[in-house]
Formats: structure tokens, C-alpha cells, sequence
């Protein structure tokens, strides 16, 4: 792990210890990711991490909570409530800016295509706040390719019954064994530059026309 | 898989080299979930983009504040936009927003102040309402049950809208402010994503909201609200999203920007024929657009609203307009309005730069360039003094044929883009 103790790493750069433990709040609808989030933070020496999953009354729940920072997933229509708060009001006494640092726009290009922005309540310095934001870009990523991984998988298997499904279909229709029907639809799956599963969607197909 | 990847990725290449070879440019918008996306959705699926050369490439995203970010790192090059973001951005308040400008207005109207039913029945019962009210009898009722909650020691009303620089903001601020009610004292006013409004009005956690279609109408088919106050309404004429522009792309690309708004205007044409509203209701319906029932949509964009109580169906004119009267002219007194109510509200502090800058947020003069020559009917004027036409009125242009329709505010305030500050003075309840 790069960021194995982010926090404590922090303190050493500063050369005092001064006790720097953020309260972060993560605001994500989607449970699994939120909590990949909160065990690589918990992990990196973070002890103070909230989570919130409830839609309604937001700015409410995080006037409660108090954070230092804030994480919220792109998808989540709540970003805008967010923006309520980029104005002092009665409602919140503690104005928030969103994690925008002109010197790296990079990270904040990589915030963005990992799924997440990074807000930064009062004056809380935008160097402190960076390995907690790479942290949680690279949780994103893994729940980015968690999800990948379990939509192919997904699909692996849809495909493994199609082919499954048309080379029976081969057996029946053209007196074939197993291997030779096989062997078929990869030939006319490397004739035409297709998919083996494309092929045995054809097959299926056909079959669905004639019966 | 690795095979299939690269195969994949071969794929969008070849149609980038196809595009290149037809002279096509791909320009990529984001919208929201909202039926007045209608014109970019039309202008991209009916063909009028690419009759303009232009590959228009929409992405649906879950909030403005994705939008605002996809436009300052240059994923997208325009937007279905809040006009309030287009003047902000000029004005440099908020959060951090990359220079945009609005040379298209994407239509009128189209916003409602809906109430939870538990509020309606008290309205109704306090002041022997029967639902077809105007906007300040209404207030008037509203004011009073305000007064009695706190009198009586109980929590403030609540009331969502959607962003704090959007026109619903401005536009239930204004009625709020009309009846007496002071939007920051009296009642408890938050930003609330649209599509979470019918829940949070059923939940209780809300006691009314303004919001676009299809959120209000969506809440009355629900059982769990009525539309008391469509912003046709408050003011006849409502400026509502504009085609917010990186002004930097804007620059570079001056050509694929044209073709756009010609795209767009084509686009306005066809959403504006009520012989095309079915297809329409259609094509907004969609999975990767509203994902909601037509029927439910097709009412909408006829202005079939339900009045409070259900007895009284009457289709509210001009609920929405895509087209007529000059609807998609980004007038600068509207973008100029959108300032006096930021200053009103405390937003920004008064100052002529600010004024200056607002006006140039919004950009006639493109309009104009990019759709000279197509025999559009355009103003003469680039701004008009807002809620003076009482009837649908001729006015000077360049055919000699442009009908304005009325655009009165409810209160018979006028707004004059040349005494902006006389006009803020006027209002009793300001921040």
C-alpha cells in the first residue's frame, strides 16, 4: 500500500506533531463503495470517518456531523444541496469550498473520472487534504474495477449459456459432437471477426426462426 | 477479452475517422432530467443536428453541479443550463465556474410551486380556497398560515429549490416575498434535487417546492401534491434554461457553435408544432432521457395541469414554450433580471461591472450571427423593458412579423434593464 499511513505520514512532513485527524464524511447511496472507502481511510490512520447514506435533510445531517471534509459520489444527486453550502448562511456557519487546486488540476481531473469530488469545509489547508483525496480516488478506482471485474463476470457467464445453448442446438441440427459443434462456431467466429457468443447468438437466432 | 477490448475501442476510432471523412463535428452536451432538455434531446435524435454537420453527443448527468464540473475540465463543450449559472459564471460567484455564456435561450416558463396536500387542505380551509386562485390570493392564504405556525410556536414551512443561482430560487422568492413572506426569516428554504422532491413532500420533510416538469406533475399523479402557482403565472413569460457555452470554446469554434444553434432552433421549430407533441412526449420518455410514462409527459407539454383539489382541469397556457415569441432569443434584460434578483437576495454586492458583466452573459449578437440568413424572425432590440406587454403585441424586427406574447408580472412590477436599482429599491423584502 503507497498510502499506508497517510496521516501519520502528514504529521512527519510537518515536523510537529499537532493532531491532525480530519473528520471525513463520505456521502454515497452505494453502500459497498462507501465502505472501501472507509476501510482504505480507516487503514491510512483516519479514525474519524462518517458515512451518510440518507437522502433527505442533508445539510442538516452534516451541519450534525461537522466534517473537515467531505467525499461525495458523482451520481449522486446531492451534489447540489452541496452547493448551498459554497454560501455562509444561517443554516451553516462554516463555509465549504469545493477541492479545486489550480496548481494540479490533474487530481482534480482524476476526482473526477474515479467518480468523486472532494469538499473542503473552513480553511482546512488544500495540502493537507490531498493524500486523503488520493486516497479515495484510488478506493474509487478499486470499486470501479471490482465492478468491471462483476460485469464481466456477469456477462461471461450469460455468454457461457449461449454458447452452451447454440452448440446444442449444432449437436441436434447437424448430427455433430460436442467438440466438432464447437470447433464450428470458432471457425465462423474467426471468419468473421466475431465474437464466439455473437456466433452462437446467430445460431440461436436462426433456431428461434425456424421453430 | 483483451482482444474484445481493443476490438471495442477500434470501433469508436473508425466512426471518429468516418466523421472527420463527412466534415461531421462531434460537440458534446450534458443535460438534466428535466423536460426542457426537450430541444437539445430533439435537435440530436430528430436529425437537425446533422443536418448541421454536427454529431451531437448528450450525456445525462445527476446534478448542475456535475455539469458546472464536466464544463470547467472541458468534457463537454455546452450544456442544458440554469440561465443563473450563465451569469454567475460572469459574475465569478459560487463556486469556481469556468467562463460561460448563454447565446440561446432553450425555452419559457415551465416551473410550478407545488404544495404537499396536508398544506393545500389548511390553505383551503383557512381561506375558503377553490383552487383556481391566482398567484396572490394564494400568497395571501400562504402568509396567513405562516403567521398562525408562528404564532403558534410550530416549525417553519419548508420549501425546496433546486440551486442557489437557479430561477426557481428567484422565482419563489419573488412570489414568497409578494405576500409578505420573508424567504429567509419566515419559512426554511433549501436546495433539494428534483427528481427527490416528490419524496421529500411525501416524507413530510417538505411542505412545498419549485421545480421543473416533470417533478410537479409527477407529485399530483402521485396523490401527494397540488400545483398551486405555475410560473407562467408569476411571470408570463419566464426566462427558463439557456444552451450554456464555454466561452472558450465558443471562441474556437465559432462555425460547430452556429450550426448548433441553427440545430437547436430547428429543433424549437419541431418541439414548438403541437401536430409533432406525441412524438415528442415519445422521445422525452425514453430510457436514457426522462424514463417516465408519455402519457404523463404528452399533459405536461399540453399544460394539462390538475388544479388543487382535482375538480378543475383547464390547460394552463403557455405552461411551457419552445418556439413562439421569439422564445429561444437570449434577451440581456432577462439575464439582467436574473442579476437584480442576485442582489436583491444578497448574492452579490450591486456595482456596475457587475451589471456590465451580467448583460454579457448573455450573447444576442451569436444568435443573430448564426442564424442570419435562415429567415428567422428576430427583435430588433437585444433587451425590452420585461412585463410590459399586457397582449400578445408586434414588435419591431427584421421580417417586420414578430408577435411577443404577454409577459406581465403577476404584481404589474416592470422591470426596466436601465433602472436596475430603482427596481431593487422598490421591493419591501430583500436579504
Amino acid at each position: 500500500m503507497l498510502y499506508c499511513n497517510a496521516a501519520l505520514l502528514l504529521r512527519c512532513n510537518e515536523g510537529v506533531v499537532i493532531g491532525f485527524d480530519p473528520h471525513i464524511l463520505i456521502i454515497d447511496e452505494n453502500l459497498v463503495r462507501a465502505a472501501i472507502l472507509e476501510d482504505g481511510l480507516r487503514e491510512a490512520g483516519f479514525e474519524r470517518v462518517s458515512m451518510l447514506s440518507k437522502r433527505v435533510d442533508l445539510l442538516r445531517q452534516i451541519v450534525d456531523i461537522d466534517p473537515d471534509v467531505i467525499f461525495i459520489d458523482l451520481e449522486n444527486p446531492n451534489r447540489d444541496v452541496l452547493e448551498q453550502m459554497f454560501q455562509v448562511s444561517r443554516a451553516v456557519h462554516r463555509p465549504v469550498a469545493m477541492f479545486v487546486d489550480e496548481s494540479d488540476a490533474e487530481r482534480t481531473e482524476a476526482a473526477m473520472r474515479a467518480g468523486v469530488s472532494a469538499y473542503i469545509v473552513n480553511d482546512l489547508r488544500k495540502e493537507r487534504v490531498k493524500p486523503i483525496l488520493d486516497m479515495t480516488i484510488s478506493r474509487f478506482h478499486v470499486f470501479n474495477q471490482l465492478q468491471e471485474e462483476l460485469e464481466k463476470t456477469k456477462q461471461e457467464l450469460v455468454d457461457r449459456k449461449l454458447i452452451d445453448r447454440a452448440k446444442g442446438i449444432l449437436m441436434s441440427r447437424h448430427q455433430l459432437s460436442e467438440d466438432d459443434a464447437f470447433a464450428l462456431m470458432r471457425k465462423s467466429a474467426m471468419d468473421a471477426k466475431q465474437r464466439l457468443s455473437d456466433v452462437a447468438r446467430r445460431v440461436l437466432q436462426t433456431s428461434d426462426h425456424e421453430s | 477479452m483483451l482482444v474484445d477490448h481493443l476490438r471495442g475501442q477500434g470501433t469508436e476510432a473508425d466512426e471518429d475517422e468516418s466523421n472527420a471523412a463527412e466534415g461531421m463535428r462531434t460537440v458534446r452536451a450534458g443535460f438534466i432530467q428535466l423536460i426542457d432538455c426537450a430541444l437539445l434531446l430533439v435537435a440530436a435524435e430528430k436529425g437537425f443536428a446533422r443536418n448541421q454537420n454536427i454529431n451531437l453527443e448528450l450525456s445525462r448527468e445527476a446534478s448542475w453541479a456535475n455539469i458546472r464540473d464536466k464544463l470547467n475540465l472541458g468534457h463537454f463543450d455546452c450544456a442544458h443550463l440554469l440561465a443563473g449559472m450563465a451569469v454567475a459564471s460572469q459574475l465569478k460567484v459560487g463556486n469556481p465556474m469556468v467562463s460561460v455564456i448563454a447565446p440561446m435561450s432553450l425555452g419559457l416558463n415551465g416551473n410550478a410551486i407545488t404544495v404537499s396536500t396536508a398544506l393545500w387542505e389548511k390553505m383551503a380551509g383557512l381561506g375558503g380556497l377553490s383552487g383556481s386562485e391566482g398567484p396572490k390570493e394564494m400568497g395571501a392564504v400562504l402568509a396567513q398560515v405562516v403567521a398562525n405556525r408562528n404564532l403558534a410556536g410550530e416549525a417553519p414551512l419548508s420549501f425546496g429549490m433546486v440551486y442557489p443561482y437557479s430561477s426557481h430560487n428567484y422565482e419563489l422568492r419573488y412570489w414568497l416575498a409578494e405576500a409578505g413572506i420573508h424567504p429567509d426569516r419566515d419559512v426554511r428554504l433549501s436546495v433539494v434535487p428534483p427528481s427527490y422532491m416528490p419524496d421529500c413532500l411525501d416524507s413530510g420533510h417538505l411542505d412545498g417546492f419549485c421545480v421543473g416538469e416533470p417533478w410537479n406533475s409527477l407529485s399530483v399523479a402521485a396523490g401527494i401534491g397540488w400545483v398551486i402557482v405555475p410560473t407562467s403565472a408569476l411571470w408570463r413569460a419566464s426566462p427558463e434554461k439557456v444552451l450554456g457555452v464555454r466561452t472558450e470554446w465558443a471562441e474556437s469554434h465559432p462555425d460547430a457553435l452556429d450550426g448548433l444553434i441553427r440545430a437547436l432552433k430547428a429543433a424549437a421549430t419541431w418541439a414548438g408544432n403541437a401536430d409533432n407533441r406525441d412524438e415528442l412526449a415519445q422521445l422525452l420518455a425514453r430510457p436514457n432521457a426522462l424514463n417516465l410514462p408519455a402519457d404523463l409527459i404528452r399533459k405536461i407539454l399540453a399544460g394539462e395541469i390538475l388544479r388543487p383539489g382535482g375538480l378543475d382541469f383547464t390547460a394552463v397556457e403557455d405552461y411551457i414554450v419552445f418556439d413562439k415569441g421569439a422564445a429561444t432569443f437570449p434577451w440581456r434584460s432577462q439575464a439582467l433580471w436574473f442579476y437584480s434578483q442576485m442582489v436583491r437576495w444578497g448574492q452579490v454586492e450591486p456595482s456596475a461591472e457587475g451589471e456590465e458583466a451580467s448583460a454579457g452573459s448573455y450573447r444576442p449578437d451569436i444568435y443573430r450571427r448564426a442564424l442570419a440568413g435562415t429567415g428567422t424572425t428576430m427583435p430588433s432590440a437585444n433587451a425590452k423593458v420585461e412585463g410590459a406587454l399586457v397582449e400578445a403585441t408586434a414588435v419591431g424586427s427584421n421580417s417586420g412579423r414578430l408577435y411577443l406574447g404577454p409577459d406581465i408580472f403577476f404584481d404589474g412590477r416592470r422591470f426596466d434593464p436601465d433602472a436596475i436599482e430603482a427596481y431593487i429599491a422598490g421591493f419591501d423584502i430583500h436579504s
